[in-house]
């Protein structure tokens, strides 16, 4: 199946959705949901690397730590980010994520992120080659 | 929403009677027309609220109420500490302290016309906003304990501001019981480049005029005329408050078990106020408190510079500055008793009535002023809190208009460049980096204000005293 993203209608906020062949493959996905709700992610150059380590035995607060852990990163460097590799080992998560500092002009940014919600929050299988994962963020 | 949810107790009082595992009925104030129009999910959060442990009288929500997280945004609730009452991370929200600044310029609108294009190109330079903008203010780390503890008195000693400035703010400008050591490091480091910001999505700087007084006698106390030139800023504690809100969400998500709070949806997370880990939020959500208090106040100062250098004959003053996301713990009269209870106000402002002896003295006699913050290139309001808001729901009223279309959806109907074209062919000026971040603040994608703060003030929430039409806005 192909990986892809959506995003979803919150009255005041965002949803985030991805779906991928794998867990992680979907944690990659929802993060370019949550990059695109700032900018767009075909306009974030991948400049610099970040590591990102994750422990949570629980899958959805594994994924709410992920996508917390990305809009962190993003608020002390400044950055936006476009590459993401995920490895999910159990409870233990850890990533790649790659992007550039903010440049006003060219990504020209809409909201700031400031955090993952446990609204509509959802870790699912949908069968052997689908998985979703979905939450709303607070903008 | 379907009205047989509700017994309608008056034009704008709708009750949904104690269900299921609900404590306390839910009263929603709206008129028929907002309650028709509002999200199914109010109806489902507001009684979720009503099942939390300690929950006193009702759980309310205000004419603006919408889909929030766990509370919805526009709800109140109070929680007695004697009977196992709750604090919830949820039901504050992550912009901890939100809230808007209302600022006397001392100038009409004819004063600000001739120079309006270079007052909001030189707002625009000076006022950090956006995804990325960093303040002109760096606090050393060793600074930032101080800042938290202090708030707007801190930004003072600084001398960013005036004596008078506290004198006008919640909590004169300090909020007792803040604890800076129960704000994380990754939570302070997130904000070191973020004081004296705006931020974005719905913050705004607007310079504004009173286009009508609503309220002779209570505008009169309030120093407000027609005409009258006012700057509102509507921003909260930034960086600090959101890492404080997602790790308290995530820590008390993961501690409702051992406290055997049984939650209907894990985003009402909370914890016995009468618990380390309630209060430890306590300590540390009163710091962002005070954070929020003390970015109002440096914004203050780099708008009182703009002002001096553009119109050096202005004199600014705060009128007043309110928070609508904040937890506090207050004296209210609750079956005849005079009782101390914990407060959420979550997208609603605190609207104590007359004589209440937490408003500053000279405008005592006039109730709490209420501000009420539109959406760009619409109207906003100043309301003043009431006697019968007190009974209504612990002295709150509303805080803004909120939204009716999602960002995505206002994406697609306007474009940002056209939309300030349109705004300024109505005379206000936008500012802001992002035409996408205009297009999704687009006015059609909110409610109408209007609406709102008339079922407000037919609610006896607060009374309508002046409302205040945009010539800039400064938007992240």
């Amino acid at each position: 199946m192909t990986s892809y993203w959506q995003h979803y209608p919150h009255d005041a906020d965002i949803g985030i959705r991805g779906f991928g062949a794998s867990l992680a493959s979907a944690f990659e996905q929802a993060a370019v949901a949550l990059t695109a709700v700032s900018a767009d992610p075909g306009k974030v150059r991948e400049k610099e690397s970040v590591i990102i380590k994750c422990n949570n035995a629980d899958p959805e607060l594994l994924f709410t730590d992920w996508i917390n852990s990305i809009i962190y990163e993003m608020a002390v460097r400044k950055m936006l980010f476009s590459g993401f590799k995920v490895d999910i080992n159990g409870a233990k998560l850890i990533a790649e994520i790659s992007g550039e500092q903010v440049d006003i002009l060219r990504h020209q940014p809409a909201v700031e992120i400031k955090g993952a919600t446990f609204t509509t929050l959802k870790v699912i299988q949908n069968s052997d080659l689908e998985w979703m994962v979905q939450t709303v963020v607070d903008v | 929403m379907n009205l047989n949810y509700f017994v309608q107790k008056s034009e704008t009082a709708w009750q949904i009677n104690p269900k299921g595992n609900m404590r306390v009925p839910a009263i929603i104030y709206a008129d028929q027309g907002l309650i028709e129009a509002m999200d199914e999910k109010v109806y489902e959060q507001i009684t979720n609220v009503a099942t939390l442990p300690g929950i006193v009288n009702a759980a309310y929500a205000m004419p603006d109420a919408h889909w929030g997280y766990g509370f919805p945004i526009g709800g109140v609730a109070a929680f007695d500490p004697d009977e196992g009452g709750v604090i919830s991370a949820g039901g504050v929200g992550f912009d901890i302290s939100c809230g808007v600044r209302a600022i006397h310029t001392g100038l009409t609108k004819q004063d600000i016309l001739p120079v309006k294009q270079k007052l909001a190109d030189k707002l625009a330079l000076d006022i950090p906003a956006g995804l990325g903008s960093t303040g002109v203010i760096n606090i050393p780390i060793h600074e930032m304990d101080k800042m938290l503890k202090g708030g707007a008195k801190w930004a003072l000693k600084r001398g960013w501001g005036e004596n008078a400035d506290l004198h006008r703010t919640e909590e004169q400008g300090c909020m007792s019981g803040a604890e800076p050591g129960e704000v994380s490091e990754r939570a302070k480091k997130r904000q070191h480049r973020e004081m004296g910001t705006l931020g974005s999505g719905n913050h705004y700087l607007e310079v504004q005029y009173v286009e009508q007084v609503c309220h002779e006698k209570i505008a009169n106390g309030y120093g407000l005329r027609e005409g009258d030139v006012i700057v509102s800023i509507h921003c909260g504690s930034r960086g600090l408050g959101h890492q404080i809100g997602t790790e308290f969400l995530r820590s008390m998500a993961m501690a409702a078990n051992k406290y055997n709070i049984l939650l209907p949806d894990r985003e009402l997370a909370c914890a016995p106020i009468n618990s380390p880990l309630g209060q430890s939020y306590l300590g540390a959500m009163r710091a962002a408190i005070n954070c929020a208090l003390a970015n109002r106040q440096i914004l203050t100062h780099l708008t009182r510079e703009v002002f001096s250098r553009v119109l050096p004959e202005s004199r600014l003053s705060v009128l007043y500055d309110v928070s609508h996301n904040t937890c506090k713990v207050e004296s209210h009269i609750i079956n005849g008793k005079k009782m101390n209870v914990y407060i959420h106000r979550k997208g609603a402002t605190r609207a104590f009535g007359p004589g209440h002896p937490d408003i500053p003295k000279e405008l005592r006699p006039y109730g709490q002023p209420v501000l009420i913050g539109g959406s760009m290139g619409t109207c906003s309001y100043i309301l003043a809190g009431t006697e019968e808001s007190e009974k209504r729901a612990f002295s709150s009223a509303c805080h803004g208009a909120g939204r009716a279309m999602s960002r995505h959806q206002a994406k697609r109907q306007w474009r940002g460049s056209v939309l300030l074209k349109e705004l300024e062919s109505k005379g206000i000026l936008i500012r802001s980096p992002s035409m996408r971040g205009v297009a999704e603040e687009a006015p059609g994608a909110y409610k109408d204000v209007n609406e709102v703060v008339d079922a407000a003030d037919k609610a006896g929430l607060a009374h309508k005293v002046a409302k205040l039409s945009p010539l800039i806005c400064i938007k992240g």
